[in-house]
């Protein structure tokens, strides 16, 4: 049993592309290319150098020594955050980018729910001298807006998705009608392991760079490259699926997906997608997504933009569905306080969406000699405006 | 039975005119109401929309409309039910569009015999795969004598559209332009050379072009270069005007389409 991508695009039964006629040609093309692109020789060294002396990488690994202490086991951090614009999401567009040009394209669109997408999609346009048009949900420009700000100063164009719950999910709607009408000269970075194949497989290897670094450096620091346990947060996936990408056929790690509970899971404003979800298809992939009887999306609900998504990739459910992950959910409450025990101990402060992932440290039981890695994300910046309201509450 | 498809494209072969409406809007009770209007007003065949929260292909007005649909309380088994009351009165074509995720929900089985039941001719599912509908859907359909209609695009292959003609058992679904629904406005001569290379290729499938068809000049310009075409947005901007008037607003937009020129 493998639990990467068929040869027809599908994760066990989840995947495919379930797109409409005017998505095919695009799409076809890619799912014909992709790994031909990225695979050569020239693409791969341009990518490596990139990621080196304009990312940044490798990111560090860090053994957390008081939050070791913390939680009784030993809790290595992978800093994504320490990435140009501050996260997982400059992975991906990087390869995305060099992919575009490539195929000859001129014109780039994305959709965001934190911003950190748009953010690293605008910064790899303003490198390429590329036009970029972000989608983002009206909502999610609000609550975010030190990225949007990021945004515009890089370039792009940012475009209010006003529909529906005016999140992510929607954003990525908009996003998916723009390249209906332009689908000659543009291409479409999807920011997540989400969307139509060979989107969630071609992210997902983008982003496996991630759990690459891990072995070696795991390997470096512990002796032995498999940890115990990877610990990430699940909006659609991307950076899970970068930290489980090089470990997954290897069933003595253990893989964690938290997931945004919101308010609580059953408080009907949640986005924890594996417990409320059904098979269906979002965004042209056959996955878990909240729904209806009726098939209608349900609109999620997380604080963390990112993580406010009713579905997630198609990955991610069938690890979930075959039992290989084990899915966690975390409320809007449990994550802000994990923000604030990692900063108060570590002396780092993390996106929102990766704090859902430090709390689940608390719902775990790990052995004192266990090894286990948090993919950190992202880092806070962007969610200040959040947590100044709730130092009253968590900052003491 | 007889598919009413069929039949009409046996009786008719030009000027065919397809309505588009979202069933449940603007009231929830007026589709079996808009369906016998639409007869008498001289539509050839219905295509009746069901409402989705998150139309990938479909611009803003079908969109709004989808949702004040939804708001008003619309579901498959209530549009079951209303088509099935009138179906008896009805001798044009009704055809079914929507989501694949609506058909999986409701339960592929369940929803084409309901289809059947309820007098609907044909489908069309723009997120449906050619190889799932292959695999999964056409001995259904087949069986139930429901007809499938495939979209082509400015952009599809050649090869593709001799295999999306293979597959379709309607009509072809000509997309005018590079648009999501209730775009562009008139026919212009990079238009017409794509109608034209369609027409050189001898397709056996009938066709029908829509997206950006909005009145009598446009569905005239489009019907000289196919079957028919297909209407969708400007029609439900013309049920918004006056939601009480149901009946005259059909009329009128379809006279409006009619009138000889
Ligand atoms: C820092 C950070 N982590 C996680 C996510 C969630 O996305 P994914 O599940 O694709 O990693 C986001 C999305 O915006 C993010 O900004």
């Amino acid at each position: 049993m493998t639990y990467n991508i068929n040869e027809k695009g599908y994760y066990g039964e989840f995947g495919g592309a379930f797109i409409p006629e005017m998505l095919y040609p695009n799409v076809d093309n890619l799912q014909k290319s992709y790994k031909e692109i990225m695979y050569q020789p020239d693409f791969q060294e341009e990518m490596k150098q990139l990621l080196k002396d304009y990312v940044g990488r490798p990111s560090p690994l860090y053994f957390a020594k008081r939050l070791s202490e913390k939680y009784k086991t030993q809790i290595y951090l992978k800093r994504e955050d320490l990435n140009h614009t501050g996260s997982h999401k400059i992975n991906n567009t990087i390869g995305q980018i060099l992919l575009a040009k490539k195929l000859g394209k001129k014109r780039i669109i994305a959709e965001t729910g934190a911003g950190q997408h748009g953010v690293a999609t605008a910064t790899v346009c303003a490198l390429m001298g590329m036009e970029c048009i972000v989608y983002m949900g009206s909502i999610d420009i609000e609550r975010q807006a030190p990225n949007v700000s990021r945004m515009k100063m890089l370039g792009a164009k940012v475009i209010p998705a006003t529909s529906g719950s005016q999140t992510l999910k929607d954003a990525t709607n908009e996003a998916i009608r723009d390249w209906i009408q332009h689908p000659v000269e543009t291409h479409y970075i999807i920011g997540s392991v989400v969307g139509p194949h060979p989107y969630p497989d071609m992210v997902a290897r983008f982003q496996a760079v991630i759990s690459e670094e891990m072995k070696a450096q795991l390997k470096e620091q512990t002796g032995n490259e498999n940890p115990n346990a990877i610990i990430a947060c699940v909006g659609g996936g991307s950076n899970a699926a970068g930290a489980f990408y090089h470990y997954l056929e290897n069933e003595e790690v253990q893989f964690i997906a938290v997931e945004a509970a919101g308010h609580g899971i059953h408080s009907g404003e949640s986005a924890a997608t594996s417990v409320l979800g059904s098979k269906g298809i979002i965004h042209g992939s056959r996955t878990l997504l909240m729904q209806t009887e009726d098939g209608q999306i349900i609109e999620p609900y997380s604080l963390s933009a990112g993580l406010d998504y009713p579905g997630i990739g198609p990955m991610h459910a069938n690890l979930i569905h075959a039992g290989r992950a084990e899915a966690v959910s975390v409320t809007d409450e449990e994550a802000l306080e994990a923000a604030f025990v990692l900063t108060r101990m570590e002396g780092i402060i993390p996106a929102l969406e990766t704090a859902h992932a430090f709390a689940a440290l608390e719902k775990m039981k790990f052995k004192t000699q266990d090894v286990v890695v948090i993919n950190l994300s992202g880092r806070g910046d962007k969610d200040l405006a959040t947590y100044k309201k709730h130092f009253e509450t968590y900052g003491k | 039975m007889e598919n009413k498809l069929d039949q009409l494209f046996q009786k008719k072969q030009k000027n065919i005119l397809n309505i588009y409406f979202t069933a449940g809007f603007p009231n929830l009770n007026d589709t079996g109401h808009i369906i016998l209007e639409l007869e008498k007003a001289g539509a050839d065949l219905i295509e009746i929309g069901m409402p989705y929260s998150d139309p990938m292909a479909d611009g803003p007005t079908i969109q709004e409309s989808g949702q004040v649909a939804l708001d008003n309380g619309m579901n498959l088994n209530l549009l079951f039910d209303q088509i099935s009351t009138i179906k008896d009165k009805v001798n044009t074509p009704l055809i079914c569009m929507g989501y694949l995720n609506q058909v999986m929900q409701f339960g592929e089985i369940k929803f084409i015999e309901k289809c059947k039941e309820s007098g609907v001719d044909g489908l069309i599912l723009p997120d449906l795969p050619l190889d799932v509908y292959e695999s999964d859907y056409k001995n259904l359909l087949d069986e139930n004598n429901i007809r499938i209609c495939f979209l082509i695009t400015p952009q599809t292959s050649d090869e593709r559209i001799h295999e999306i003609d293979r597959l379709s058992s309607g009509f072809i679904y000509i997309v005018a332009d590079a648009a999501i629904t209730g775009n562009s406005k008139g026919i212009s001569t990079k238009q017409i050379e794509y109608f034209e290379r369609i027409n050189k290729m001898n397709l056996k499938s009938k066709k029908l072009i829509g997206f950006g068809i909005s009145d009598a000049q446009s569905f005239n310009t489009a019907c000289q270069y196919a079957n028919g075409a297909i209407i969708g947005s400007a029609f439900i901007r013309a049920l918004k005007d006056d939601q009480q008037q149901v009946s005259e607003n059909v009329s009128n937009f379809i006279g409006s389409i009619l009138e000889k020129v």
